[in-house]
C-alpha cells in the first residue's frame, strides 16, 4: 500500500479513523508531529507514518472567553470559555489541542503536568462540536 | 544555528526624521491617509528640511490591509498619495513585525549602494471590522492547520506562553499587571499615545461614572485592586486579561533612513544604526522552549554582534509588549535580565521611566496602540526621540540615551527583527 502524502489533509484524515499519526524520518530519525513532507532536521524526503499511543500530559494551557468566529459561532465566549494548550506526548513530540474534562471556568485550578489522552472525533468524550467543522479538533481529555 | 563570523553593514545607514500619525480608531481615515499624516510629520521633523523628491524607494510594512480593508497591493497606492510615483514601492507582510522587517530592508538597500535616502514606514487600519473578526485576522499569523482548528488566538498562544512562565519560574499573574500599570504611565506622557490614560485614571473615571448614575461605588482599594476585577478586567485568554493586551489600533509611521555619508544633508543629529539582526522561528509547539522566542535570541545576537555592543549597553529598549507576558519574555530574550526573572525585575521598577533599564517609553503596544503593521517603525521613532532629547515629559535618563534598542516580533515568534541604535 502507497503511502500517503504527508499532508495535514492526511493527519485529519487518519485522526477520523481513530489515528494519531506522525512522521519519522528515515534518514535521522527525526519524529515529526505534526507530518510534514521533508525532514526539517537533514531535509531528506525519506519519511514513514508512525501511529502514537496519544498519551501523554499538559506542557501548558489557556482558557479562552474572547473567542475567534468559528468558536462563537458554537456558543464559546465570555459565559462560556474554552481550555486549549500544548500537550507533550509519551514519544516526545508537542502539539496544540482543545482540552477536554478539565473545568475552563476555573483556569487557575487547571496544572500543567496533569495527565491527558486523546479522544478521537465522534467520541462522546469529546467537546462534542465538531459537526461541520473543516477539519477535526484535535482533542485531549484530562 | 550560529553565526560563522559578525555580519556587518557595508556602509552607514542613519535615521535623519521621523513621524508618526496619532494611534487610535479612526472611522473616517484608510491606511493611505494616516500614512499621509505619518509622512507630513516626517518631513517637518527633518532639521534641514526634505525635498521629497531626494527619496529613492520606499518599504512598507502592513499586515492585511487586504482583510481589514479590502485593499491589497497597498504600497504604490501609498506612494501615489505621498506624491512620490513612479518610485518602486515594496510592501513587507510579516504580520506585526512587517515595518521592523521594513526598516530593516531599507537598511539593506542603502548598505547595497544601491539608494542613498529611502522611507521605511509601516500603516494599519484595523477598527473597521468587529472584534471578533481582528481575532481571526490576527490568528491568521499563527498556525491555519494546526494552531487555529484547536482554538487558538492570537492572546491565546501567548497565554499559554503565560501559563508555561508561571508554572517554570513562579511568574504571578501580578507581574504582568504591573507591566500594564507602567506601560499606560509611560503612554500618558505620549501624546500619540491611543489610551493616553494611566491605569489609576481609568479607575476614577469608572468610579466618578458610577457616582454620576446614583450607582454604588466600585471598592477597588488601588490599580491593582481595580485589575484584579473580573469585571473591570475581563479575562480575555487566561491568564491574560483585557489589560495585559494591546488594542486593537489604527496607525502609521514612518522614518526617512540616508546613508551615513549623506546625512549631514538633512541633520546634524542622526541617530545611527548600528545593528540589525532577524530571524525566524517555529509554532510554538513545536519549540524547545515555551517561555521564550527562539526567533529574539537569534535577532539579538546578531543585532548585538553587528554593534559590538552587549545588553549592558543598552540604555532604553522599546520591546514588542502585544501582550504584557510578550515584554516579561522579550525582556529575558534580549539578555536584559535572566530567564525567568523578567517579570520579578519589571515589579520591582527596574523597567520603568526612571528605572535602571526603562523599556517601553512610548507606552509600548500596549499603551500607545498597535496597528501591527506600523508597531515597528513607531518603535524606531520612540528611540529617535528619547536619542535627540526630544521625548519631552518621558524624557528618560535626563536626555543621555547615547545606545538604544528596538524589538519587534511577527505572529507568535515566526519572526523577530532587533535593531540597535547609536547617538554619537
Amino acid at each position: 500500500m502507497a503511502e500517503r502524502a504527508f499532508t495535514a489533509d492526511s493527519f485529519y484524515t487518519y485522526l477520523r479513523e481513530g489515528k494519531l499519526m506522525a512522521a519519522r524520518c528515515a534518514q535521522c530519525g527525526a519524529l515529526h508531529l505534526p507530518p510534514r513532507p521533508l525532514c526539517n532536521r537533514c531535509q531528506s524526503l525519506e519519511l514513514s507514518w508512525v501511529q502514537l499511543q496519544g498519551k501523554g500530559k499538559l506542557a501548558a494551557y489557556t482558557a479562552i472567553a474572547v473567542a475567534p468566529g468559528f468558536m462563537a459561532a458554537q456558543g464559546y465566549g465570555r459565559d462560556k470559555p474554552y481550555c486549549t494548550g500544548i500537550v507533550e506526548l509519551e514519544e516526545g513530540p508537542r502539539i496544540s489541542a482543545r482540552i477536554a474534562g478539565v473545568d475552563a471556568a476555573q483556569p487557575e485550578r487547571i496544572a500543567i503536568g496533569t495527565a491527558v489522552r486523546i479522544v478521537f472525533p465522534g467520541d462522546p468524550k469529546g467537546p462534542g462540536d465538531q459537526q461541520g467543522a473543516a477539519m477535526p479538533v484535535l482533542t485531549f481529555t484530562a | 544555528m550560529t553565526l560563522k563570523r559578525a555580519r556587518r553593514l557595508s556602509r552607514g545607514v542613519a535615521i535623519v526624521g521621523a513621524g508618526m500619525s496619532k494611534f487610535g480608531a479612526f472611522k473616517e481615515k484608510s491606511s493611505r491617509d494616516l500614512f499621509v499624516e505619518a509622512f507630513a510629520e516626517m518631513k517637518g521633523s527633518v532639521d534641514k528640511g526634505l525635498d521629497a523628491a531626494e527619496i529613492e524607494s520606499l518599504y512598507i510594512g502592513n499586515f492585511s490591509s487586504d482583510l481589514f480593508e479590502g485593499q491589497g497591493h497597498l504600497a504604490p497606492i501609498i506612494a501615489d498619495w505621498l506624491g512620490l510615483l513612479p518610485r518602486p514601492a515594496t510592501r513587507v507582510e510579516d504580520a506585526c513585525a512587517s515595518s521592523g522587517v521594513a526598516l530593516r530592508m531599507g537598511i539593506l538597500a542603502i548598505a547595497s549602494g544601491l539608494y542613498d535616502v529611502v522611507l521605511a514606514g509601516g500603516v494599519e487600519k484595523m477598527s473597521n471590522l468587529p472584534t471578533e473578526r481582528v481575532t481571526d485576522t490576527l490568528a491568521m499569523a499563527s498556525d491555519a492547520l494546526y494552531e487555529i482548528p484547536a482554538g487558538l488566538t492570537f492572546p491565546g498562544i501567548f497565554a499559554i506562553m503565560a501559563t508555561a512562565h508561571m508554572q517554570r519560574y513562579g511568574t504571578q499573574p501580578e507581574h504582568f499587571m504591573r507591566i500594564a500599570v507602567k506601560n499606560h504611565q509611560n503612554g500618558a506622557l505620549n501624546p500619540k499615545a491611543q489610551l493616553g490614560s494611566t491605569i489609576q485614571q481609568v479607575m476614577q473615571s469608572r468610579v466618578a461614572r458610577a457616582k454620576e448614575r446614583g450607582q454604588p461605588a466600585p471598592p477597588w482599594r488601588d490599580e491593582m485592586d481595580f485589575l484584579h476585577d473580573a469585571q473591570a478586567n475581563p479575562v480575555v485568554a487566561w491568564p491574560m486579561r483585557l489589560f495585559d493586551c494591546s488594542p486593537i489600533s489604527d496607525g502609521a509611521a514612518c522614518v526617512l533612513l540616508a546613508a551615513a555619508d549623506v546625512a549631514s544633508r538633512f541633520t546634524d543629529k542622526p541617530v545611527h544604526i548600528i545593528g540589525s539582526g532577524q530571524g525566524s522561528g517555529p509554532a510554538l509547539h513545536t519549540s524547545d522552549e515555551l517561555t521564550s522566542l527562539s526567533a529574539a535570541k537569534v535577532a539579538a545576537r546578531q543585532a548585538y554582534e553587528m554593534a559590538g555592543v552587549t545588553p549592558k549597553d543598552i540604555k532604553i529598549a522599546e520591546v514588542h509588549d502585544c501582550f504584557t507576558i510578550a515584554e516579561v519574555v522579550a525582556s529575558e530574550d534580549l539578555g536584559f535580565f535572566a530567564p525567568g526573572q523578567g517579570g520579578f525585575a519589571a515589579a520591582e521598577g527596574a523597567t520603568a521611566l526612571h528605572g535602571e533599564r526603562p523599556i517601553n517609553t512610548s507606552g509600548g503596544l500596549k499603551s500607545k496602540g498597535h496597528p501591527v503593521g506600523a508597531s515597528g517603525v513607531a518603535q524606531a521613532i520612540e528611540v529617535w526621540k528619547q536619542m535627540r532629547g526630544e521625548a519631552g515629559a518621558r524624557q528618560a535618563r535626563k536626555g543621555k540615551v547615547d545606545v538604544a534598542l528596538t524589538h519587534n516580533v511577527g505572529g507568535t515568534g515566526g519572526t523577530c527583527v532587533v535593531h540597535i541604535y547609536e547617538r554619537r
